[in-house]
């Protein structure tokens, strides 16, 4: 192999700047917490570990139940019947946009555009 | 064969250079579009289609044309066209990409454009459009480049390659069959719904499209020496007739069932086309004139063997291109459209925007086209394959 | 090249292929079939069922544009549908003449009642809808009770189905709706954004809560809502009574919008 220092230091660095964030991540102790201002209600249509982690996904299943086959009704996993819409269902409680859904995107660097056509409750506004 | 993009005159860098040039102040007219929307096109609630898709219409026609020297190469071996066969697949190639942006440039909502991959819709015509394109696109760059790399080497292409040329003449075909259909399937457009859309977009494809290569040859062939042979461009010209011919009795059968059923509908298109509306000619009538004059002026040319390859060619082909354009590209969606759903008119003119956007996939196709071509130019010159 | 190597790369290129290929479509099998939700679905307690919803405009009830517009303001304030002042605007529910509504019934001695009065559009609902079978996405589909409805969330914004609708139904937002909504009317409804089509919805979203449409409520008996396929709807009974016509019934769409005459 020609150049062969050259080329394992350049592997080497290259390796390191890829797994670099894992290192920062693992090691790092600057996370924050989001700080998102939770709503009164005690719980959410299912658990908040499943809310956290699947809301966009349970909420794009509602939007084709809703849409598609008329299943406009959901049965949580508690027997607890919820109105699918998220407008009028999930922003009931969940009125404070700015403090719940916008802080926890913006920290995520994600930003879906579900408000460029639902309505934002108007309500702590 | 990459390295023969790396050298050549300075003319050539300097037309690389102005496309690009091109290319980034038409972005600049797209960007306006994606932020403001296509409110900033012409097209309207009842004209829902313009400019982009008539365009995007016409270069399936272009890319489909490969196919008239492919097939009399292959199927009947008229060897006098082997020279110049992978000008005709590079501008496929180039034509395949022009017809995709003109549609990603004509989506409301581009960024959802793999929606039309990720939920398939085998009742939707859009949908098989894309797959016979993104099909087509394959078979041209796997033919024609494995093709020039065998030239190359001056060796024969690999045999596998000869039934995707045999699937790519059938291709062809389908690929503007499947367009006219986006059209012919539709009911309530009088000037679409008609059995014989299919026939004539072939028509004036396998017309028109061996003229602009027939145009562009001439413009290389003045630039680089590169020479088609005399007895190819006799016989694609004489092709070029054939379909043109064809082309304009598609058309006068159009016109006659339309007038001599009678029939409100049908007829509005074809009036309006040509006369307008209440008495005043639409902007589009006077294309539609001069399309008249120049396709009956290039068959003038074209028919009598005498001056088919004589010194008007050139003027006779660009006649031709302009008058199947006019035809396609702009009577098409305007006879469509324009006499709308409610038996009245609602006028379209594209817009500045919509224009410069139009040019700016015109300017990504040329460049696509001279990086191919130069490509190709650069090996027949290494194999001594460039004039007689 | 060494031929093993190129036979090693070959085979593994196919395989890795192979294997990328199968795993994708048992992928999109699985998801398709696979619930998210721990809970499970169903229709609302109050929704208003069909087989096959249909209206019945009772046009003769109507004296003049006048009466017509609090339907449409009805619809409109509804779903805040934006009032753009081009012919690039939105349409859920519009007026035009007797002679754009119905071009192939029209003859220039008909009755003057019939010739001057303006005539409603909106979505036909087709039982045959053209929309549907041209979109490449299935962001318009047709609802088991009839309804052809729209997911904006898909629309590519393709427009073929403006192309495909016979009725001209069909409105695309060429710009933002909400600069021509600065505070939506309903709050309860969402709007729609640009680069996408809309259209009437047969108030799909209100049928869930077991009420009629908002044009039907504002027409105060004018017009009727229903099930078709029920002989002992109010609709049926209207269509049986009466003489009705329909849009361009010659192009096969059958039509859910009639209009007594």
């Amino acid at each position: 192999m020609y150049n062969k220092k050259a080329v394992m230091i350049g592997i080497v660095i290259l390796v390191v700047l890829l797994s670099s964030p894992f290192w920062v991540g693992l090691f790092g102790t600057d996370y924050k917490e989001t700080g998102v201002v939770k709503p009164n209600q005690e719980a959410c249509v299912e658990n908040a570990a499943f809310m956290r982690a699947q809301h966009m996904r349970l909420l794009n299943e509602w939007r084709d139940q809703a849409l598609r086959n008329e299943n406009r009704t959901y049965v949580a996993e508690n027997g607890k019947k919820w109105e699918i819409s998220l407008q009028n269902t999930c922003m009931k409680c969940h009125t404070n946009y700015d403090g719940f859904c916008q802080k926890c995107h913006l920290s995520n660097s994600v930003s879906p555009y579900c408000w460029t056509c639902h309505i934002i409750p108007t309500e702590g506004k | 064969m990459l390295e023969k993009l790396l050298t050549g005159p300075k003319r050539y860098y300097l037309w690389l250079l102005f496309l690009l040039c091109v290319i980034g102040l038409c972005a600049l007219a797209y960007c306006v579009q994606v932020m403001t929307g296509l409110g900033v096109t012409g097209m309207n609630r009842d004209v829902s289609w313009g400019l982009y898709i008539s365009q995007f219409t016409y270069f399936v026609g272009v890319a489909a044309s490969a196919v008239m020297l492919v097939l009399p190469a292959y199927f009947h071996h008229y060897v006098k066209f082997k020279r110049m066969i992978i000008f005709g697949e590079f501008m496929a190639v180039a034509a395949v990409c022009m017809c995709a942006l003109f549609i990603v440039v004509d989506l409301g909502q581009p960024h959802r454009m793999a929606n039309v991959m990720l939920h398939p819709t085998p009742n939707s015509v859009m949908f098989y459009d894309m797959i016979v394109l993104i099909g087509y696109l394959c078979l041209n760059i796997i033919i024609g480049w494995v093709t020039l790399e065998a030239e190359r080497l001056e060796v024969a292409p690999p045999k596998w390659v000869k039934p995707l040329v045999y699937l790519s003449i059938i291709w062809a075909f389908s690929i503007h069959t499947v367009t006219a259909f986006l059209y012919a399937g539709i009911p309530g457009r009088h000037y679409w719904l008609t059995a014989i859309m299919a026939a004539r977009f072939l028509s004036s494809a396998f017309c028109s499209g061996p003229a602009i290569l027939l145009l562009l040859l001439f413009i290389v062939r003045r630039l680089t020496g590169f020479d088609p042979g005399r007895d190819a461009i006799k016989t694609l010209a004489t092709i070029i007739v054939y379909a043109m011919c064809i082309n304009v009795f598609f058309y006068l059968l159009e016109i006659f069932t339309s007038f001599y059923s009678n029939i409100p509908g049908h007829m509005e298109p074809i009036i309006f086309l040509f006369q307008g509306h209440g008495g005043h000619l639409a902007w589009v009538s006077y294309f539609m004139w001069a399309a008249v004059i120049m396709a009956i002026a290039s068959l003038a040319i074209l028919i009598p063997p005498q001056t088919r390859t004589g010194k008007y060619l050139p003027h006779a082909l660009v006649m031709l291109v302009l008058a199947s354009w006019i035809d396609k590209g702009l009577g098409l969606l305007i006879g469509g459209f324009t006499p709308n759903m409610y038996e009245t008119f609602t006028p379209y003119m594209p817009t500045g925007i919509e224009i410069t956007v139009a040019l700016g996939v015109y300017a990504i196709g040329a460049l696509v086209l001279s990086l191919l071509w130069k490509i190709a130019l650069g090996i027949k010159r290494d194999v001594n394959n460039f004039c007689d | 090249m060494n031929t093993n190597r190129r036979k090693f790369l070959k085979v593994a290129g196919l395989s890795a292929f192979a294997l990328s290929s199968g795993l994708a479509g048992l992928g999109t099998a699985s998801d398709a079939c696979a619930q998210l939700a721990p809970g499970s679905y169903g229709h609302g307690d109050k929704t208003a069922h069909a087989k096959r919803w249909a209206m019945v405009i009772d046009t003769r009830q109507f004296k003049s544009a006048e009466d017509y517009k609090p339907l449409i303001r009805a619809c409109h304030e509804a779903h805040n549908v934006p009032d753009i002042p081009d012919n690039k605007n939105i349409k859920w529910m519009w007026l035009d003449s007797f002679e754009h509504v119905f071009p192939d019934d029209m003859n220039e001695h008909m009755s003057q009642r019939i010739k001057n009065a303006v005539y409603p559009l909106l979505c036909n609902h087709c039982t045959n809808p053209p929309c549907v079978r041209v979109c490449p996405t299935q962001a318009t589909y047709k609802m088991a009770d009839g309804i052809v409805a729209m997911d904006y969330h898909r629309c590519i914004g393709c427009r073929f189905c403006m192309a495909g609708c016979p009725y001209g139904a069909r409105s695309f937002n060429f710009y933002d709706p909400r600069l021509y909504l600065p505070k939506p009317t309903n709050p309860r409804f969402p709007t729609r954004m640009i680069g996408v089509v809309e259209k009437c919805t047969f108030c799909a979203e209100r049928l869930a809560q077991g009420l009629m449409p908002a044009c039907v409520e504002a027409a105060k008996g004018k017009i009727l809502f229903g099930d078709l396929e029920d002989p002992e709807s109010s609709v049926r009974k209207a269509l049986a009574e009466n003489y009705s016509i329909r849009r361009k019934p010659n192009l096969g769409t059958q039509p859910g919008v009639y209009y007594l005459i």
